[in-house]
């Protein structure tokens, strides 16, 4: 093989290897990826049952139901609405009443989340990042609905 | 006082290197001996500053001095006193102190040992070096001093975050900014080639041993941050593909490769371009991933305090190295001359293979990584990219990559012959055949891919046995002979075999641990009883137990395997006042290389506790088969011809010494 050819051997092997990794990652792209979606959102953007969202937000103040077998409920709210919230399992240590949360799952037919992963994972303020967007965008919005909606 | 200290010393380190970041390269351009050699009394000047700045910080942690901010908000006069030490780093201010300590520290090691470097490339890579330095000093110095003093002192501090105060903040955080901050030096080397628009065999020799040191403390330094995950954060996983573990894995998969086209640039001088590329690349992405870690982006048990201000500085810092690196690379990289040919199917060949898929499969953790973040930045909408996205895209292009481990080895340089190395692997593909036949017997009913998974592990452990076997010619010539031929095998030649068989024994971890654990939550009252697999636990009470600074309730389990008792476990949960918050401690218990995992949920009102109890096969080959790669590359750096170095540049091949 002339040095041409052994370059063009490697060129091509080298657009053939990323062009396979490009199909991997745009497919799994479009089938993996998580939404995040406040209890506002939800409404809004009209999430439909079954597919998989993250809904983040606060755990409203009263609302945690311990039931059997590890089962509970609480509501996540962003001030505005509020979305209850079933889960069987442990809830992390982080978890607490009046904090924040991201509950990973689906909604079902009647209005409420069924949650498989609870997260409470944030800094020290106990504020996951998502989530303090979230209540600074719904903050805004009722500060400003008067002006700008 | 030891604060000024400490604060002082940091200034002069800058100081330090402005000077360095400038005169010796001046000196290199000029040939100017006396220039060139200003940078390697500063490098080691600069390394001593930062270290008496470093040892203030530790001292007013072990002391308590909570009149400095930083040791109010990180530390507690009770907590013991490894955790004070190990404090030092476990906030953002301490560990950019520890991450400049260590990019300092090789500095000094490249001023004291590069005895035998051209003076102007060793003028050069100091000043490189020092460029690196001296914008970190200068982020430290203006976002995140540790040595602010606050006007009252309070009474008591903070306390460091529970999930912190434990050993392998001690252990985690240095191995793997060892590793991070380790790539800066083949990056320095790689800017200082193109600045001198020459480069050669020899500069590969050199680079070789720095990156070899930081890529295998960047691997038990990952491995280390996974296992400590495993235990602390109570989920049983030891990776979830979070962007900060992702963060650690994009420089180690480019460090990877890099090792690897090293031994192709030295050895046959081809591939200098893209060795060059993958060094600026390498260390570019340890910048991102310090980036992503500390500017506060994502939010994760790395993010401490959070300032914008901070995210912005290091953008610009990442911004400034990662683009200039880039351009320059544009601008010179085609003065360097191309040499060494080699055919497709040949060792070069199967190394090339290695760095195509290698990169291949860190770009696409880098788009899962970032896509979120540049989606969010440009469309406020936020998504979260998880272990499917990972499992569809890095194992596809992982999977040809470990088939193709035991060949590359077996491969003559310049031009190989596939079928002849084939032959040599039947014994090799014969067993893991069979490893696959037998766990698809055994495990029948059982999920498809997983015994493929382990037949490959088996292949590529299988394959560096092969590999020994050829070079001592076991079983062809007479023991003593092989015995003989081994002795005379450099040591680089057994690293490679100990590396690659510790990627097997990950790999098999890994699809073990993650096809055949099993997991059961239940709510037990005191006395009950549960079963997982074979073993027989009984939940024998509830303690609680007074720490240092934090207050314990432990359950007690009993483990018993047929009738007989196996072990007591204590998983906890330590309720820390200080921060007014609380951790789960697990159990485990280990039989074999398989582990029994037990973490408490919350203790209901009727006494009764809620329990996760996992049982995770041969999980400890994870991190085993990590510490195997570490020793296979520590084998490999003992290798005489990198311990003495390169031998003179190619330039004046008659001046070489013969060694």
């Amino acid at each position: 093989m002339t040095r041409k050819q052994r370059r063009l051997v490697l060129i091509g092997s080298s657009l053939g290897v990323l062009a396979l990794a490009a199909v991997l990652v745009l497919s799994a792209l479009k089938d993996s990826i998580v939404f995040f979606n406040s209890p506002t959102d939800v409404v809004e953007k009209n999430v439909q049952p079954g597919s998989r969202i993250r809904l983040g937000g606060l755990v409203k103040p009263g609302s945690l139901q311990r039931g059997d077998q590890l089962a509970v409920r609480f509501e996540v709210t962003d001030g505005n609405r509020a979305i209850a919230v079933s889960y069987q399992g442990i809830l992390p240590d982080l978890f607490r009443e009046g904090q924040g949360v991201i509950a990973e799952g689906m909604l079902d037919t009647g209005g409420g989340f069924k949650a498989d992963s609870v997260l409470a994972k944030h800094d020290e303020n106990y504020m996951p990042k998502e989530v303090a967007d979230a209540l600074k965008k719904q903050g805004h919005w009722k500060d400003d609905a008067g002006k700008k909606k | 006082m030891i604060a000024e200290i400490g604060h002082y010393a940091l200034v002069l380190a800058l100081g330090l290197a402005l000077i360095q970041s400038v005169v010796p390269m001046v000196g290199a351009r000029l040939r100017d001996d006396t220039l060139m050699g200003v940078g390697g009394p500063t490098a080691l000047a600069q390394f001593a500053f930062v270290a008496v700045s470093f040892t203030a910080l530790t001292a007013c942690y072990v002391g308590s001095d909570f009149s400095v901010t930083n040791v109010f908000e990180n530390s507690h006069s009770a907590m013991p006193l490894v955790y004070k030490f190990t404090s030092v780093w476990g906030n953002h201010e301490g560990s950019m102190l520890l991450w400049v300590l260590i990019l300092a520290l090789f500095g000094a090691l490249v001023a004291a040992f590069g005895t035998n470097l051209p003076a102007t490339l060793k003028a050069n890579v100091l000043a490189v070096q020092s460029w690196i330095a001296a914008a970190f000093y200068f982020f430290i110095l203006m976002t995140s001093n540790p040595f602010l003093r606050q006007a009252q002192t309070p009474f008591e501090g903070r306390d460091l975050n529970p999930i912190l105060q434990d050993l392998g903040l001690a252990i985690h955080p240095p191995l793997l900014y060892l590793g991070y901050v380790g790539f800066s030096i083949s990056f320095s080397f790689a800017i200082a080639a193109l600045v001198e628009g020459r480069i050669d065999a020899a500069w590969a020799r050199w680079v070789r041993p720095w990156t070899l040191m930081a890529w295998m403390c960047l691997t038990v330094g990952i491995a280390m941050g996974s296992y400590w995950a495993y235990y602390e954060l109570g989920w049983g996983g030891f990776w979830f593909w979070d962007p900060v573990e992702n963060a650690s894995l994009m420089p180690w998969l480019a460090g990877t490769a890099l090792l690897h086209s090293a031994v192709v640039m030295e050895k046959r001088n081809a591939l200098k371009v893209w060795t060059i590329l993958l060094a600026i690349l390498t260390f570019s992405l340890s910048l991102i991933g310090t980036f992503l870690v500390r500017s506060g982006v994502l939010t994760s048990v790395h993010t401490f305090a959070s300032d914008p201000t901070r995210g912005v500085f290091i953008l610009m810092i990442l911004v400034l190295f990662i683009g200039g690196a880039l351009a320059l690379y544009a601008w010179r990289a085609p003065v360097l001359k191309q040499g060494g040919l080699f055919a497709p199917i040949s060792r070069e060949g199967a190394l090339v293979f290695n760095n195509l898929f290698l990169t291949a499969a860190c770009a696409t953790v880098f788009v899962g990584t970032l896509y979120p973040l540049a989606l969010e930045a440009l469309t406020g909408e936020k998504i979260s990219v998880g272990a499917p996205f990972f499992n569809l895209t890095f194992g596809p292009l992982f999977v040809p990559l470990l088939l193709v481990v035991p060949l590359g080895p077996l491969m003559p340089w310049k031009r190989g012959d596939l079928l002849g190395v084939a032959q040599r692997l039947i014994g090799a593909a014969a067993f893991a055949l069979v490893v696959i036949a037998v766990t698809f017997a055994a495990t029948s009913g059982g999920p498809v891919l997983a015994p493929f998974g382990i037949g490959l592990a088996a292949f590529v452990m299988a394959g560096a046995v092969t590999d020994f076997i050829e070079r001592t010619g076991l079983l062809r010539v007479p023991f003593a002979t092989a015995l003989t031929r081994a002795r005379g095998l450099p040591r680089s030649a057994f690293g490679t075999m100990l590396a690659h068989s510790g990627l097997g024994i990950s790999a098999l971890g890994i699809v073990c641990a993650s096809t055949w654990g099993v997991e059961q939550i239940v709510s037990l009252k005191p006395n009950a009883a549960v079963s997982l697999r074979s073993y027989d636990l009984t939940f024998d009470g509830m303690v609680t137990r007074q720490g240092p600074n934090y207050s314990e309730t432990i359950a007690k389990f009993t483990v018993r395997q047929g009738g007989a008792v196996i072990g007591i476990m204590e998983p906890a949960k330590r309720t820390f006042p200080a921060r007014q918050s609380s951790t789960t401690e697990a159990a485990l218990l280990t039989r074999g290389a398989s582990q029994l995992y037990l973490s408490l949920g919350d203790p209901a009102d009727d006494g009764s506790v809620a329990v996760r109890l996992y049982h995770k096969p041969l999980v400890l080959l994870i991190w085993l088969g990590a510490v195997v790669m570490f020793l296979g590359g520590g084998l490999s750096l003992s290798d005489r011809r990198l311990r003495i170095g390169a031998p003179k540049p190619a330039a004046k091949p008659a001046m070489q010494p013969a060694e």
